[in-house]
């Protein structure tokens, strides 16, 4: 792999975001948006139900971890949509750009929006909520890794459909987060779930990260590097196979000269 | 000394039961211009394609530089580049910062320099700092040559170079390429439908129809061949005895 070529995309899509109004709102209007209005909730529920501080909090600290989650997974995804909407693709693959350094290049950016997404809710949580998720110390870093790792592999199945099937599977970069949400456990504890649903959501990292979260606020440190550790094994699986499921797909599109048809 | 920069030897596509090219032969030799001609649907674009590693061939070898594009793509693909009047470059970032991209990508030292020169070259300099969206079409075509020259290809691979451009741009184009090759040593393979570019350009011309290469030679020995006095009557000659034949079958 090669830098200068992974610094080279990475740099495209800064320049793309700079000029484009609405992906800055990716990092700055929707999440803000998604905290305004469970942070109200929180507030209210607070009031009305006399319920633990606590308990409420988690609301609040599953928005923010919920976001980072969110807006990795889809800027993997925009920046492959990016070449493809400006019919820039063929550019890119022509020239000596490697598979491996255009994911390389999208996990970076991934990371970035996470980062950014991240510090600005936990500003605004401290302002508007006095909720202080920094307070989680280097339980929060272990928990934001996880998060970023299940982003990437679920930002690049994604990419992998939409590399297959084109602009016409384009939603999924916005849709496939929500279609695991509910197994994520975000808003509630696995224990939730319907015993049939539980198994499935132990499969997914992001569940254990949230339980991981509410273990953290709760103060019970200990619990949270177990649930890290089963995270990350599972991440390094779900990360492997949407690496070959990608290359999978990007020799299909290769196959049926889709990279060349979606361009012209 | 190596001399011939592509090699294809009977190259195949298939996309489903649909053959789009069928067994084609061709090379092309250091600082040789070669045009591939055919109607629309001859298979041109996807023999571009493969040739550029974009598309799997289903059958046949394609080698570069002596190199086997399926197994050193990265490799070739560093001394190679390519410009389509069919694609673009994001719209939504400026001139100098398109070409800033592609020259970290190809990693171009002075690219700054290098921009510059190009940008001069094609007569967009003053365009420098517009966005790409906002150009008119003859304009996007210069700055996707002024992309494709960033990194002094020794293989420049063009489809249709100038098909949206006026007859001043066009020969301004021709003669920007026809440089290029000249002081460079640059080999060309381009499509076109514009038979006053393969005339000027090409040394020699691959003619393809339905997926087959027809003729091949130079525009004069293909002139002779068909005892015609324009390219364009043997375009058209060809294109039709496509026609006949499928009427035949039929």
């Amino acid at each position: 792999m090669r830098w200068n070529r992974i610094h080279a995309l990475v740099m495209k899509y800064m320049y793309v975001c700079k000029r484009n109004a609405f992906r800055a709102m990716d990092v700055c209007f929707w999440p803000v948006m998604d905290l305004l209005v469970w942070g109200f909730v929180t507030l209210y529920l607070l009031k009305v139900s006399g319920a633990v501080p606590t308990m409420i909090t988690f609301l609040i600290g599953a928005v923010i971890l919920w976001n980072v989650l969110y807006r990795a997974q889809q800027v993997v995804c925009l920046s492959f949509l990016e070449d493809l909407w400006s019919r820039n693709l063929l550019n890119i693959f022509t020239s000596p750009v490697k598979v491996s350094e255009f994911i390389t290049a999208a996990y970076i950016l991934g990371l970035a929006q996470a980062l950014a997404v991240m510090l600005i809710l936990s500003v605004m949580a401290f302002v508007m909520y006095s909720f202080n998720v920094m307070t989680l110390g280097f339980d929060l870093a272990i928990l934001f890794s996880n998060l970023m790792l299940m982003g990437w592999a679920m930002g690049l199945i994604a990419t992998s459909l939409i590399v297959r099937w084109g602009p016409q599977a384009e939603v999924l970069a916005w849709a496939i987060p929500f279609v695991v949400q509910p197994l994520c456990a975000v808003f509630y504890p696995v224990s939730v779930l319907p015993t049939w649903l539980q198994p499935l959501a132990r499969c997914v990292p992001a569940s254990y990260v949230f339980e991981g979260m509410r273990a953290a606020i709760s103060g019970s440190h200990e619990l949270v590097s177990n649930y890290a550790i089963i995270a990350f094994g599972l991440n390094i699986v779900y990360l492997a196979v949407a690496g070959l499921f990608f290359k999978y797909m990007f020799e299909q599109a290769r196959e049926r000269g889709l990279l060349a048809k979606y361009c012209s | 000394m190596f001399n011939k920069v592509v090699e294809v030897k009977g190259l195949r596509k298939q996309f489903g039961t649909y053959e789009a090219v069928k067994n084609v032969s061709f090379h092309a030799e250091k600082g040789e211009i070669v045009g591939l001609l055919g109607v629309n649907g001859a298979g041109k674009t996807t023999t571009l394609h493969m040739l550029l590693g974009l598309t799997k061939a289903t059958a046949g070898s394609i080698r570069v530089f002596g190199r086997d594009i399926e197994t050193e793509r990265t490799e070739i693909l560093a001394r190679v580049n390519y410009a389509s009047s069919y694609i673009a470059l994001p719209y939504n970032l400026k001139v100098y910062e398109n070409l800033l991209v592609f020259a970290r990508i190809y990693g171009i030292k002075n690219a700054r320099t290098k921009i510059d020169q190009l940008l001069e070259d094609f007569e967009i300099a003053h365009l420098r700092n517009s966005t790409s969206g906002r150009l008119s079409s003859g304009e996007q075509t210069r700055l996707n040559l002024c992309k494709a020259l960033l990194n002094d290809p020794e293989l420049l691979v063009l489809d249709e170079p100038t098909a949206s451009l006026d007859p001043d741009l066009a020969d301004k184009v021709r003669k920007a390429l026809m440089r290029v090759n000249r002081e460079q040593g640059t080999t060309l393979i381009t499509t076109s439908h514009n038979m006053l570019d393969v005339a000027e350009l090409c040394n020699r011309i691959v003619f393809m129809r339905a997926g087959e290469v027809v003729e091949e030679g130079s525009a004069k020995e293909i002139l002779l061949r068909y005892g015609s006095e324009s390219l364009e009557d043997v375009f058209i000659a060809i294109a039709r005895s496509q026609l006949i034949e499928k009427v035949k079958v039929s």
